[in-house]
């Protein structure tokens, strides 16, 4: 095998080098050499006009986005804005979602996204909603698989470093969030070297409204200051219980590199929901000062609503007796992965030698004999060997996380090794490893931390990328890796670049999904303030020194689009509905001079951005994204004369008064 | 000249398929190929449009006498989803409408409003209609009733 692996790299190590020659041979050579299997091209080779079998949610790292792609092509769909401003779709630029973005904090125009989780019923995908967490202002976004947009976004308040989190129970009851950093509690000012038994660590369970998706936090647990690094609910079983990772057991406040790596084992927190769901329904907890905003995002008005929360209720681990414990795992574990039984729980030590699994019903039957190993902070430490079920021994170096197939199988990722390694729940025996290019971190397989895993791919997202692709300067994409994984061994079968970095990505059957996608919205349900749903409709009025021009738009002209009157100084407004009844017929709109993005408007949706006129002259407009034949048709003129001038407000289309006749 | 370039496109097409049986195939069948025959037998046809029901769901239509609640509900709708292009009085951004009924019949009237991209590729009338005013008929996904409706609106503008 050693050899194998040896003079696999041989292999490898030679055709960089014969790729990187850089002559017109090389094209040639990576045909020869990157052909690791004649039909791997054939099995991600969706033919033009036809559909992928899955769609995968990537998310976007520091980009704060999500991206959409399909397997098996690796194909770029759609990146949803969630956490970050995007000029081109005007998300956190438009009126209309600049409220999305709102949080304690102000107006945060990024964030770093992480763990896209798909909403389940009994335990399986059942294709509703995405969730995914903004790790550096905390917050928890839901996206409508309906429209592939962000419609709702709760800020996590005592939170810092939401990283634990957006993880989906069973029923989606809740989607649960956890805190990397730990910090005073509510915050205040203290001094930072008093860390140790005063800083806490916040682990949030947010409802969801089963009718509409609506989120509100339920209650937080205020827990030790530890690092929660990851979490994943039970299932069957163990339905009704969430694992959390922690590290900085030493509870570390400098060079945590060295000095949260100090204690042999660190815990696996199991903490039993329900249990604590039904103190909190007789009245338990106590409701705590919090401010954490709630942004909702209206499919009617086409707009979004930021509402200040003002506390939140908060529970105390020994106020509930019996419904926390913690299971050692060894070496500062990361992930924390449940199998599709709901009876294995994966940690993966990230400096352990071996991987480590504990077993759901070993743990209950330690706590029934109170197989107690001390208590941290009057939590319950439980033996280890009490709740060992195996472990994996020697499977790599650097083990992150760990995906399901369904058929008895688990597939972990190391970073430090590069490979992914396939294994057997139950004999704990290494079936396969592949090496990935490079680093990897996440793996993904469709439905793989669900109780029905989709096992046919897995995908690899990798932290390094380096000469996988033509070199763009210093910076160079994050690559993802697809693997075949329907045989005993795992094939590499594509390399494609990524948005941002990926952390984590959900995917999920397409035919689930693809069939309830909405295709335009109905004129007659857009409540939007400002909408005009006829041309004869669309108007000018001045009031004061805001002028508010309302737009209408179809192929290819604006109506009004020959305005006059507005002055300089004036704060305009563009109000602009796009009167198109049909699939895929946006429209854009783009102002000379106007301090923001573009609008790209939907069919029967309505949107809207401010302009300052600065200096006098007659200004054009235009759509933005080619809409017909005449698109390049599609533009106006805006006179701005000086300030206090008597030009009146004037608006035409064709030279006549704009009318429906 | 364009038939020289159609050729050209169609042979790097060919060209290009040396990757399977099944990308052959498909070549066979592209549109470049269809369009190359119909450029060749390109004399147009006369038609008298009273006698052209067009292509699409409408196959036929009885008129009654005009029905005053169904005129309301259509000039309501054509005020809502056609009037951003069209005028009853005047040449806009498609046909004015004033007669359309005695110009064309009542289920071409309807297979336009239902299905434009169909009939602009299918039908001579709307063929002839798009190359003289340019913009393609938008689609507004308007009900059976909806167009039904509108039409009954159109007769009372003649």
């Amino acid at each position: 095998m050693k050899t194998m692996i040896k003079s696999f790299i041989a292999i490898f190590t030679l055709s960089v080098i014969m790729v990187s020659c850089g002559d017109a041979n090389s094209n040639k050579s990576t045909k020869q050499s990157g052909a690791l299997s004649g039909n791997a091209a054939e099995k991600v080779y969706v033919a033009p006009g036809e559909h992928d079998e899955f769609y995968a949610f990537v998310s976007g790292g520091f980009s704060g986005q999500l991206a959409v792609y399909g397997l098996p092509s690796g194909r770029l769909f759609k990146v949803i804005p969630v956490f970050s401003v995007d000029a081109e779709k005007a998300y956190g630029f438009n009126e209309e979602t600049k409220p999305m973005l709102m949080t304690s904090h102000g107006f945060i125009p990024w964030d770093d996204s992480h763990h896209p989780d798909i909403s389940q019923t009994a335990g399986e995908l059942d294709g509703r909603w995405v969730f995914i967490n903004g790790n550096n202002t905390p917050r928890i976004a839901k996206i409508d698989l309906t429209t592939f947009e962000t419609t709702e976004i709760i800020e996590v308040p005592n939170s810092a470093g939401n990283h634990s989190s957006s993880f989906v129970t069973e029923n989606t009851e809740y989607v649960v969030a956890g805190t990397r950093f730990s910090v005073p509690f509510p915050q205040r000012d203290m001094p930072i070297d008093e860390y140790k038994g005063n800083f806490k660590g916040a682990l949030t369970f947010i409802s969801v409204n089963q009718e509409d998706g609506g989120m509100d936090i339920k209650f937080q647990l205020r827990m030790p200051g530890f690092d929660y690094d990851l979490s994943h609910p039970g299932r069957g079983a163990s339905h009704g219980w969430f694992f959390f990772t922690t590290y900085n057991t030493e509870e570390a406040n400098s060079l945590l590199e060295v000095n949260a790596s100090q204690n042999d084992k660190d815990f696996i927190a199991a903490v039993n929901w329900k249990k604590i769901e039904e103190y909190v329904n007789n009245g338990g907890g106590k409701k705590i000062p919090s401010k954490y905003a709630h942004n909702v995002y209206d499919e009617h008005t086409h707009t979004a609503t930021s509402t200040m929360k003002k506390e939140v209720l908060v529970v105390d681990p020994e106020d509930v007796p019996g419904a926390i414990y913690f299971m050692p795992t060894p070496k500062s574990p990361h992930g924390c992965d449940v199998d599709p039984s709901g009876e294995y729980i994966v940690g993966s030590g990230k400096l352990a030698a071996e991987l480590t699994v504990h077993s759901f019903s070993k743990m209950l039957k330690a706590i029934e004999e109170k197989k107690f190993d001390g208590d941290a902070y009057g939590i319950p430490v439980l033996q280890y060997e009490a709740t060992l079920a195996g472990a994996v021994k020697q499977p790599g170096l650097g083990p992150l996380h760990t995906e399901f197939d369904g058929k008895g199988n688990a597939y972990t990722t190391f970073f430090i090794s590069s490979e992914v390694v396939k294994w057997k729940l139950g004999t704990w025996e290494v079936i396969d490893r592949k090496p990935t290019y490079y680093s990897v971190g996440h793996l993904m397989i469709p439905g793989g931390n669900s109780r029905k895993p989709f096992g046919k791919y897995v995908l690899a997202m990798n932290k390094i990328t380096k000469d996988r692709y033509l070199p763009t300067g210093p910076e160079v994409t994050q690559s993802a890796q697809l693997y075949d994984i329907t045989g005993e061994k795992m094939e590499l079968l594509l390399d494609f670049p990524t948005i941002g970095e990926p952390h984590y990505a959900a995917g999920i059957p397409a035919d689930i999904v693809a069939k309830n996608s909405k295709k335009f919205y109905r004129l007659e349900d857009n409540k939007h303030p400002h909408a005009v749903k006829t041309e004869a409709e669309a108007k000018v009025v001045r009031k004061g020194n805001e002028v508010h021009i309302y737009l209408t738009m179809i192929r290819s002209h604006f109506a009004p689009d020959n305005i006059e009157g507005v002055q300089v100084g004036d704060k305009v407004y563009f109000h602009v509905t796009n009167l198109e009844q049909d699939y895929d017929v946006p429209h854009g709109v783009s102002m000379i001079g106007a301090q923001t993005s573009e609008l790209l408007i939907m069919p029967g949706q309505t949107e809207t951005f401010i302009w300052y006129p600065k200096q006098v002259g007659v200004w054009p407009f235009y759509c933005t994204d080619f809409c017909s034949a005449l698109h390049q048709e599609m533009q106006g003129y805006i006179r701005v004369s000086p300030k206090g001038s008597n030009v009146p407000i004037k608006f035409t289309l064709d030279g006549d008064a704009v009318d429906a006749e | 000249m364009k038939l020289k370039f159609l050729s050209v496109l169609a042979l790097g097409a060919m060209l290009m398929s040396c990757g399977g049986e099944k990308a052959k195939k498909e070549v066979a069948k592209t549109p470049v190929e269809n369009e190359v025959k119909s450029e060749v037998k390109a004399e147009p046809v006369k038609i008298d449009p009273m006698k052209d029901k067009g292509v699409g769901t409408i196959k036929s239509v009885t008129l009654g006498d005009i029905d005053e609640a169904m005129v309301a509900k259509g000039e309501e709708v054509y005020k809502a989803k056609c009037t951003a292009c069209h005028k009853i009085s005047k040449r806009f951004v498609g046909p004015g409408l004033k007669g359309v009924t005695e110009r064309r019949t009542p289920e071409w009237i309807m297979n336009m409003i239902l299905d434009p991209e169909l009939m602009v590729v299918e039908n001579e009338t709307a063929k002839q209609l798009l190359i003289e005013y340019t913009a393609p008929m938008a689609n507004q996904n308007l009900t059976e009733d909806e167009a039904r409706a509108i039409l009954e609106y159109f007769r009372t503008k003649n």
